[in-house]
């Protein structure tokens, strides 16, 4: 899609300004409906259009991405824009700065429709935690659009952009990408820059691309990794062009498929019938299938319920009504002799969401006096076996094959009161955060409920840095279905 | 099961203020969420080191070097401070 793109605008068929409105006018037509969108910034996506419009007419060289509108998950900061994690206490925030990602984009002339929704701080995976509006899946207005990247789903599952930027913790570009119909990469830990992505637990989160196609993901993804000194964990890899190497060739490639992932009570029939039938069509290809073992997989879930958390409580205690966001400073007269301390606790108690508070107890509960050894530290050697085990398993297969999510998008309200069933929608996808693998969810179909079509993924993960294998592997079912 | 006075004193740690409302509900949830959790028991850790980074990365260095802001994003970092005076964030008295 952002290749034909591209070749209008170099052809002049179509200037980036009129693309951009076209744009605008889809999301004031559709957005009131889905609420993807948290803020627009028409002026400044009209600008850079224009001078994309006026580079190609100068007859200069422009980047593929140059000119094309797409949105931004709203937990990424870019300069001079409003940016609220999904949360009241970043109401009315404006970053003083940008993030790699959008200074890189930027670079490559992106054109950036507006900030997208999400659950507050990403903690949620369904984007009904967001404490501004609850998105709505385009395939069905009744159920959610996963999360937490939410918005950024629906934004490019409804036309609303060409493409869009998420990031992942969880699961949180997969899953909403499975909910919706779109493919979501999160990329290996380390591959591209976490700095100015708002931290939620940082040995996990990664930034990803949420597109169409796979060659979209592999075309943004080429342009937004690379080591930084602004995020010491970005790894040293040689910059790739990871759409030249889409083929779609895969014979002989070995995908592995977890016994374990199919095991599970909690997976949907119909889920399990789309996605084995995906495995037959990519056995049909080529492909070699070859069944493994996973078992310390039924650990994933427990361990990123203490990881994450842990990491939470120690990233969000930022927020505390003093140098940024909302403070109660301003609701007390300053008569009133209240003390730097009550800020903190007043200002969090009532600008942060229950999930997030949730979150932050827990963790701060299992790195308390006397819990750090019972709780993060064995969640870090839990990690190690994981580590571990697909090591082993990368031995042997060259991509990792299950369902994204063990079912179809869930309705709204139907989860909200019980987190942890609300947490077992993750149970597929928190292990590649966890094991810091690179993984993909493209759908491959969607089951009939009544009038509505709901789209079911299949994941795929590859090896650390495999990206190219695996983009290749997503890329093979794309270019056969 | 975590006690309401338990659930104060991790609120309290984490500088959240909370009702006793709020701690019955959060000592039912935290607790179930623990539940779950103590699953890790079950795996084998034994002679297992945990992980450091896990894509194995070893610290990371760069040169320590002062990079001065723009006027305009000193600005515009100050215009984010809830309550100010001239340039200085103002903040109510420690004790």
């Amino acid at each position: 899609m952002i290749r034909d793109l591209h070749e209008k605008l170099i052809n002049q068929e179509i200037t980036s300004e009129k693309l951009t409105e076209d744009y605008f006018s889809r999301i004031e037509k559709k957005d009131s409906e889905i609420k993807a969108f948290l803020s627009l910034n028409k002026e400044l996506a009209l600008d850079q259009a224009r001078s994309v419009d006026q580079k190609i007419k100068n007859g200069e060289k422009i980047d593929i991405l140059a000119g094309i509108p797409c949105a931004i998950k709203d937990n990424i900061c870019a300069e001079g824009l409003p940016v609220t994690a999904g949360s009241k206490i970043l109401e009315n925030f404006v970053s003083p700065y940008d993030a790699t990602v959008i200074d890189k984009l930027k670079k490559s002339g992106s054109v950036f429709l507006g900030k997208t929704n999400l659950d507050e701080f990403a903690m949620g995976s369904s984007t009904e935690n967001s404490a501004y509006q609850v998105t709505r899946n385009p395939n069905d207005a009744g159920r959610v659009a996963g999360g937490s990247s939410g918005g950024s789903v629906v934004a490019v599952a409804a036309d609303e952009c060409a493409w869009a930027l998420g990031s992942d913790t969880g699961g949180s570009i997969r899953q909403p990408a499975s909910f919706c119909g779109v493919v979501g990469l999160k990329p290996t830990y380390g591959l591209v820059s976490r700095y100015g992505l708002i931290a939620m637990a940082s040995s996990l989160d990664q930034i990803g691309p949420i597109t169409k196609t796979v060659e979209d993901a592999a075309i943004i993804l080429g342009r937004i990794t690379g080591q930084d000194s602004r995020d010491a964990t970005t790894a040293d890899q040689n910059k790739k062009n990871y759409e030249a190497g889409l083929t779609g060739e895969i014979k002989n490639v070995r995908i592995g498929v977890p016994k374990e992932y199919f095991a599970s009570v909690g997976l949907d029939p119909q889920v399990r019938k789309i996605i084995e039938a995906a495995l037959k069509k990519y056995e049909s290809l080529g492909a070699k299938i070859v069944e493994i073992s996973l078992p310390s997989g039924e650990f994933a879930l427990a361990t990123y319920y203490i990881i994450m958390p842990s990491e939470v409580s120690s990233n969000l205690a930022r927020f505390d009504g003093i140098r940024y966001g909302q403070s109660i400073e301003k609701e007390i007269a300053i008569e009133e002799n209240i003390t730097l301390t009550d800020i903190y606790f007043r200002s969090r108690a009532k600008y942060l969401g229950k999930e997030v508070k949730r979150r932050i107890m827990l963790g701060t509960y299992a790195l308390s006096a006397g819990y750090y050894d019972q709780y993060y530290l064995k969640a870090q050697k839990v990690r190690s076996l994981i580590r571990r085990e697909f090591e082993e398993a990368f031995q042997k297969v060259d991509v990792i094959a299950g369902p994204t999510s063990p079912t179809p998008a869930f309705k709204i309200g139907e989860k909200i009161d019980n987190p942890l069933e609300m947490y077992l929608s993750d149970i597929y996808t928190v292990t590649a955060n966890i094991a810091g693998i690179p993984a993909i969810s493209i759908p491959v179909g969607e089951i009939e409920n009544g009038t509505k079509q709901l789209p079911v993924g299949l994941q795929l993960s590859g090896k650390w840095f495999g990206e190219e294998t695996l983009l290749n592997t997503a890329y093979a079912w794309e270019k056969n279905n | 099961m975590l006690t309401k006075s338990e659930v104060q004193k991790i609120a309290s740690l984490a500088r959240i203020e909370i009702t006793d409302e709020e701690a019955e509900k959060y000592s039912q949830e935290l607790s179930d969420i623990l539940g779950f959790v103590e699953k890790l028991n079950e795996a084998d850790t034994e002679n297992v080191e945990p992980i450091a980074h896990i894509t194995g990365a070893k610290n990371a260095a760069r040169e320590d070097k002062i990079v001065e802001y723009s006027d305009e994003t000193k600005d515009a970092i100050i215009k984010n401070f809830p309550e100010k005076k001239d340039r200085f964030d103002k903040v109510r008295a420690v004790f």
